[in-house]
């Protein structure tokens, strides 16, 4: 049950909108709801994917932080050069927590910044030329890359550069992919444009590269797409699926390379983790190469065992047979994890504001532990997300899309959560507020988090939040004090 | 005209996909619907309604055509 009513959320929405002028306020309306879980299409309830209300404080990013930092930016063999001035890549340098092995510099590039560092010059000249040369330089200094992209930031769409032709010329003279990637940031209303470009490009520019040339390839083949390896989410994802007998060809694009993805038309069934940044790629393989792909949730044994359930009954009986002795396996462990957070943790409220697909996914593993999602929104989200989203979660709680800083704040004041799981943005103003808060896009520098191995890390974070001491210390000694202090005067 | 894929869904009837706007629902109704000829007009439970060529059904799907809308922009 929600905290509040139906109508008591209503006049909530209502009250914080009245501090907006007419027409923001009827735009924000559109994009906050009472979710009903009879709806069967969030567009009747909620609207999402349009531009942020200028003015207001928005948590969206921009598109070449959905091509350079979720989609491309992790593929650790390849060299990801941001195109244009130095900010946008530098300030997103090695931010976002993908793991990969390897040795840095030498034949893998994740955390590193690569950059064509545009001046004034190269905006009035063009920056071609200077593209093609720092091609040149890296072949040179890192002969072990396997490709390269050119993430396009902002002022290359404006001067109008023909990064396409740069590129063909110097894949032809390295003899490697060199993918341009026409991300500019101004595109699209949020990130999710950047995660729709990306995957075009790699359609275009990777994936077909090996079609044809023989591969030994078994029936139990599987790629995960769309896990970026957080603290070694994939890592922790894969052992289970290979546990149960799948062998896992590729990850997308967490600890990901190149050679896996032009391999991914070979398997069999493509397990999709992060449906809004690579649902596009996976409907593409389906109809180019006849591989159905199927929406996972590796959060919280409740939803684990139903995913693995789920994807071993695309297989015969032997992965089906294995894939209860994993769940049997695991089962104790869960047990104890529950039996000893659960007691602590039931009950708790929590508020989401993430991105991609953690407002939906992870409601599963709060539910494990007795916790209760009261409410949720998305950066970027679609239709379709909130379609998925609604099922999930309870009558009248709350929904936000694309909320501003002020009606967050507001929300977060009047239903009091115990708990808030959003960014880095918003973590201190919430502590502050006296609310414990764990950053739930790069698990609060911890995880891994999905698979079984993940809920425990999971479990003990938001036990070690919300049990901090420091919760009760909010009150400076001096107020507490004062009630006593009065007494005494009297 | 815009580029549409049609696919099947997991509850046996089709989903209509729009790549453009990522705009995803179920297909209620298909005009046409024999061996030889199948499109026509698409009625989506979102409340839009768009065109394709009848072509003869397509053996596999999804399948990516060029359609028209039919009415006014939903969302
Ligand atoms: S909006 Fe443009 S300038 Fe800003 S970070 Fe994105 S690409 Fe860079």
């Amino acid at each position: 049950m929600a905290v509040l009513t139906r109508e008591e959320t209503e006049a909530l929405i209502a009250e914080v909108l009245e501090v907006y002028p007419d027409k923001a306020k009827k735009d924000r309306a559109k994009h906050l709801a009472v979710n009903d879980q009879s709806v069967e299409q969030s567009k009747k309830c909620i609207t999402s994917n349009r531009k942020s209300l200028p003015g207001v404080m928005t948590i969206r990013g921009c598109a070449y932080a959905g091509s350079k930092g979720v989609v491309w930016g992790p593929i650790k063999d390849m060299i990801h050069i941001s195109h244009g001035p130095v900010g946008c890549g530098q300030y997103s340098r090695a931010g976002r927590r993908n793991y990969y092995v390897g040795t840095t510099g030498v034949d893998s590039f994740g955390t590193m910044n690569f950059t064509s560092d545009f001046q004034e010059k190269d905006i009035v000249f063009g920056g071609d030329k200077k593209l093609a040369k720092l091609i040149e330089e890296i072949e040179q200094l890192f002969p072990l890359h396997k490709g390269i992209s050119v993430q396009s930031e902002c002022p290359i769409g404006l001067i109008g550069d023909d990064i396409e032709a740069v590129s063909k010329k110097a894949s032809a003279a390295i003899d490697k992919p060199v993918v341009p990637v026409r991300c500019e940031g101004f595109r699209g209303v949020s990130q999710s444009l950047g995660h729709h470009i990306a995957n075009d490009t790699i359609r275009d520019w990777v994936l077909d590269k090996r079609d044809g040339k023989a591969y030994d390839s078994t029936p139990y083949d599987v790629a995960i797409i769309g896990d970026y390896n957080i603290g070694g989410d994939a890592w922790a994802s894969r052992i289970l699926l290979e546990e149960m007998g799948l062998r896992v060809v590729a990850q997308w694009s967490g600890d990901g390379t190149i050679a896996e993805m032009m391999n991914t038309p070979k398997v069999k069934l493509n397990l999709l983790h992060c449906y809004r940044s690579m649902n596009y790629i996976s409907r593409h393989m389906e109809e180019k190469y006849g591989i159905p792909w199927m929406e996972y949730n590796f959060f919280g044994p409740t939803k684990i065992i139903e995913s693995l359930r789920k994807i071993a009954d695309f297989f015969d009986d032997s992965i089906r047979e294995k894939c209860e002795q994993v769940i049997a396996r695991y089962q104790p462990m869960m047990d104890e994890i529950i039996a000893k957070y659960k007691p602590r943790l039931q009950g708790k409220k929590v508020m989401l504001y993430v991105g991609g697909l953690r407002p939906r996914h992870v409601i599963g593993a709060y539910e494990d532990l007795g916790m209760e999602v009261v409410g949720t929104g998305y950066e970027f989200a679609h239709n379709d997300d909130y379609d998925r989203t609604i099922k999930e979660m309870g009558n009248a709680t709350l929904l936000y899309d694309d909320i501003t800083g002020f009606e967050f704040e507001e929300f977060v004041k009047r239903i009091k959560p115990d708990m808030v799981g959003s960014g880095i943005k918003e973590k201190y103003i919430f502590q502050k507020m006296g609310i414990p808060l764990r950053q739930m896009h790069s698990w609060d520098y911890s995880g891994p988090y999905h698979g079984y191995d993940g809920f425990a890390i999971f479990a003990r974070d938001m036990d070690i939040a919300l049990s901090n001491p420091v919760w009760h210390n909010m009150t400076p000694p001096w107020k507490k004090a004062e009630p006593e202090a009065a007494q005494k005067a009297a | 005209m815009a580029n549409i894929m049609i696919r099947q869904a997991d509850n046996g009837g089709l989903v209509f996909y729009l790549p453009k706007r990522d705009l995803e629902a179920s297909i209620q109704s298909i005009e046409f619907d024999s061996p030889e000829k199948w499109g026509g007009e698409l009625k989506l439970d979102n409340g839009g309604a768009y065109y394709i060529d009848p072509i003869a059904r397509p053996p596999r799907l999804p399948i990516s055509l060029r359609a028209k809308r039919l009415g006014a922009a939903e969302d």
